[in-house]
């Protein structure tokens, strides 16, 4: 139903491999470096996935109980820069303050953005340059 | 949405069996107590009420959701936190506590389960007669 975007990861091969590493993270600890400079550690919060179209990227942040209003968005060139904060009496809920810096494609035209937030779900939608999307060439 | 009562009881059935039993995630959860009762936040961004399926019998308490995201066609994953577009925990609950009169609220995302207790398990003041 969802694709892409969650469904290669459903796989019973793919939860065998989170096992693994899962298990390797208990090892290794949780916040062994990663390769990728914007690489999130594991317990980032909100989570997110981000997708794309050759029209569009799209954002998806999981933030429930978050008051829309107090969530600070923007961009820059190409990154997307969410924050906020959340306060919850907590055990395992995460609580206090939050940022996420997401890298995007290099051809996103930050001036086409669009936000909204539905069910604990904040999902931003910025659009891509005309330039860089694929076209078609007729040979005369 | 907000402060709808979402409760639904079932009695409870065998869950379905089979292949289909396919990744869940588990919602972090905090769960506070005071002298009347019980209460289970649980954290499923993504599902709306009608998606939700919340569970009880004398002993367990089952809550379980789908997440509902729109996404374009044609999208290809970039990045991934999340891995599965289902939620499922279960506890264990005991015997003071009275799963007919279980409440539920969901907003944004943030699942409120309220269990009381009881009346014959509240604390029940005793007054002192002085002679």
């Amino acid at each position: 139903m969802y694709g892409s975007l969650f469904g290669s990861f459903d796989s019973p091969a793919f939860d065998d491999f989170r096992l693994v590493e899962n298990a390797l993270d208990q090892l290794v600890g949780r916040f062994a470096p990663s390769a990728a400079i914007r690489a999130p550690q594991r317990a980032a919060f909100p989570p997110a996935n981000v997708g794309a179209t050759p029209e569009r990227v799209d954002v998806y942040l999981f933030a429930a109980g978050v008051e829309p209003k107090g969530l600070d968005i923007s961009i820059q060139q190409n990154l997307l820069i969410v924050s906020g904060s959340r306060n919850v009496p907590v055990d395992e809920r995460f609580a206090g303050e939050f940022r996420r810096v997401i890298a995007l494609p290099d051809d996103v035209d930050p001036d086409r953005v669009d936000a909204k937030y539905r069910d604990g779900v904040l999902h931003v939608t910025i659009q891509r340059r005309e330039a860089a999307r694929p076209r078609q060439i007729t040979v005369n | 949405m907000a402060g709808q009562d979402l409760a639904k009881r079932e009695s409870t059935q065998a869950e379905p069996k089979g292949r289909e039993q396919e990744l869940a995630l588990a919602p972090p959860v905090d769960i506070f107590e005071d002298v009347h009762g019980i209460t289970v936040q649980a954290e499923m961004p993504g599902v709306s009420k009608e998606r939700l399926n919340i569970q009880a019998d004398r002993n367990n308490l089952l809550i379980e959701g789908d997440m509902v995201i729109d996404m374009p066609h044609g999208m290809e994953a970039v990045y991934a936190d999340v891995r599965a577009t289902r939620y499922r925990r279960s506890f264990v609950l005991s015997g003071e506590l009275d799963s007919d009169k279980i409440e539920a609220n969901l907003n944004d995302g943030v699942l409120t389960v309220r269990i009381p207790k009881r009346a014959e398990f509240r604390p029940r003041r005793i007054e002192v007669r002085t002679a």
